[in-house]
């Protein structure tokens, strides 16, 4: 096993600042501009958290005063020009642009060697990369080789200074922390999917493109990508993209009492959601989690039934449009940000609710029949 | 075959309070825990020795305390243990844990070679998923993460066959060894401990290693003074400007309170009810 690459730019020298801290950006990073978005895609489709981050970078640049620019890598018969058409549409002002026989479907050694290459060529201030099985297995691969420093799952991007502040939630989800990369570039962040608002698509929008090759045979490549194989039940769950979310918590105390969740669920024509705790007290599939550790949700109406409303949950649905809480306890934290609180006992309310909703709809529904 | 396991102590985050009123985190009495993403890693490593043999090493990088963790995997399995340990590790972000711990599988590797090194795919208290990556990279080891199953392992061919979790599927990655796996959650389940493997935890030794122990090259690259990322500011969630429309249920009854509650939300959202309707008339 030997050190991995060492990365074009000569290491600088250190500049600690207070307490043995890293806040001095030393000379040779000052010239590190403009606001970078890996664009992330694969058979096919671009992934939404992608064009989220677009309007985000965005906002950074607008602040910065220095351009949006996309970073698309992939094989030589995608539609990776496509692709820079919708990252203009959606914000950006360039796109960087490698096409290679290897960079189809992705894979973590010739997808880092091109990113870390057109950093060190390019030399953007700050990078964001979706929080996604790619961008994650990507993010941590270049910011190790570059060098840099990485926040995971930022809930908000802003500039304090002319850094990067991005803020995350901490400790398990109880409190939120904001990091600040200061001697370092790029700034490197992920943000899950759904955390930021999908910008407005503008068509007229336009941009260049600037394509660098990436140097690589398959032969120089050990990994093979053999096979993708889709889920059966794709699409089966899909929680971050629901219109309504009847979500259950520890509160509702048993796993037979999460059945009423599902109960007004049905009535809704709503997806299931749950916290933490109950996909690990085996309730609901990991995939109905709610929350920073499951998935973050935009919904237009979401119901909390026995759900205190720790950070860890609240990251991952206080976006949603209309919230409406229902827990024992009047002091619960979901009651600082819900719009509607009910103080009961989940397990009495829930019943009487879908019975409620039920009669209503049902009256609406014979009406407009 | 020579398998390290990287596993770090955390706090058991559901047993953590934060202060109400200074919006600090109350550490005390919270008990410590392996995270529990780790265990699958470490499962999945024991049914890979328990198939070729050889041994599997534990490895943490923590306070001295963090040593009750390692004795735990001993219990589970684990053939051997080591804490790196060290003042100078203090304020390290993930890129400065990686460097460190990358030394250390280095030096682990001197006494025998490293097949393959596992880690959990993320931790429940940090939830970064960066620290595996970043030791691949710094070992130059091929990188797998969120790995949900280790199809085929040949080792005369130092091949390696796994199910990788992506965007609405898996990928088949055909690989070699040394490589990393960071393994997802859920693809296995943890074996009980045996009463041989229980005794032999209690009395094991766990090696201790400091930073000259475990091989740090630049300590420039360790603790605070290696970590690029600074934290800046800690605070709690701040309560929306408008508070929630209450009602309480003990005031009135739950049908009233329900009634009232469906004809606040669709007299305030009308599209909300037009648009259940229109879905539950299609």
């Amino acid at each position: 096993m030997s050190e991995a690459a060492k990365p074009a730019v000569p290491a600088a020298p250190r500049a600690a600042g207070r307490a043995g801290r890293n806040t001095e950006l030393p000379e040779h990073l000052k010239s590190y501009k403009h606001v970078w978005v890996f664009v992330e895609h694969d058979r096919g489709h671009v992934n939404p958290v992608s064009w989220e981050l677009m309007g985000e970078a965005r906002k950074l640049a607008d602040k910065l005063q220095v351009q949006v620019a996309g970073v698309i890598l992939g094989g030589p018969d995608e539609p990776l020009d496509a692709y820079a058409k919708e990252a203009y549409a959606y914000g950006a002002d360039r796109c960087y642009v490698m096409r290679d026989p290897v960079l189809k479907g992705y894979r973590n050694e010739p997808f880092t060697k091109g990113l870390t290459d057109l950093v060190n060529t390019h030399q953007p201030e700050i990078m964001l990369l979706g929080a996604s099985a790619m961008g994650r297995d990507l993010a941590g691969s270049v910011a190790t080789t570059l060098g840099t420093g990485l926040t995971a799952d930022c809930t908000e991007l802003n500039i304090d200074g002319r850094a990067l502040a991005a803020t995350r939630p901490t400790f398990g989800g109880s409190l939120l922390c904001t990091i600040m990369t200061l001697a370092y570039r790029p700034q490197m962040a992920t943000v899950r999917p759904r955390v930021m608002q999908l910008p407005r698509r503008d068509d007229t929008r336009t941009g260049d493109i600037v394509e660098m090759p990436l140097g690589m045979v398959e032969t120089d490549i050990v990994t093979k990508l053999l096979d993708f194989i889709p889920d059966a039940n794709r699409n089966t769950v899909n929680l971050a993209y629901a219109d309504v979310i009847i979500a259950g918590g520890k509160g509702l105390k048993n796993a037979d009492n999460f059945k009423m969740v599902w109960d007004l669920a049905r009535v809704l024509g709503a997806e299931v959601g749950a916290t933490r705790a109950v996909v690990q007290a085996g309730w609901a599939e990991a995939e109905r989690q709610v929350g920073q550790t499951g998935k973050t949700v935009r919904p237009k109406l979401y119901i909390a039934a026995g759900i205190s409303g720790a950070i860890q949950h609240r990251v991952g649905m206080e976006s949603s449009d209309v919230i409406v809480a229902i827990n024992t306890d009047p002091n619960a934290p979901i009651f600082d940000f819900a719009h509607y609180g009910i103080v009961g006992n989940a397990m009495q309310v829930l019943p009487v609710l879908t019975q409620a909703f039920r009669t209503h709809l049902d009256k609406r529904i014979r009406k407009v029949a | 075959m020579h398998i390290v396991v990287c596993i770090k102590q955390v706090p058991d985050s559901a047993q953590i309070r934060v202060h109400p009123v200074t919006n600090t985190i109350m550490r005390q009495g919270v008990p410590a825990i392996v995270n529990p993403y780790d265990l699958f890693a470490l499962e999945e490593a024991l049914r890979l020795k328990d198939q070729f043999g050889g041994r599997v090493t534990m490895l943490c990088m923590g306070p001295p305390q963090a040593e009750d963790s390692l004795r735990k995997c001993i219990s589970f399995g684990a053939t051997d243990a080591v804490l790196v340990t060290d003042r100078a590790f203090a304020g390290a972000d993930t890129l400065a844990t990686s460097y460190a711990l990358a030394a250390a599988i280095r030096k682990i590797g001197q006494e025998q070679a490293v097949d393959l090194v596992f880690t959990g795919k993320q931790t429940i208290d940090g939830d970064t998923a960066q620290v595996g990556p970043g030791i691949a990279k710094r070992l130059g080891l091929n990188l797998l993460t969120y790995v949900s199953r280790i199809v085929e392992v040949d080792l005369d061919a130092r091949r390696l066959k796994v199910e990788r979790r992506a965007e609405g599927g898996v990928q088949l990655l055909d690989t070699t060894l040394p490589s990393l796996i960071t393994m997802l959650e859920g693809t296995n389940e943890m074996r009980f401990a045996s009463l041989d493997d229980m005794l032999r935890a209690g009395r094991f030794p766990v090696r201790r290693w400091n930073k000259d122990d475990a091989g740090i090259e630049d300590v420039s690259k360790i603790g605070l003074k290696g970590s690029p990322t600074i934290v800046s500011k800690v605070f709690g969630p701040t309560p929306r400007t408008e508070k929630a429309d209450m009602q309480v249920v003990a005031d009135s009854n739950p049908q009233d309170v329900t009634l009232n509650l469906l004809q606040k939300i669709f007299t305030t959202h009308p599209q909300i009810e037009a648009e259940l309707v229109e879905r539950l008339s299609a």
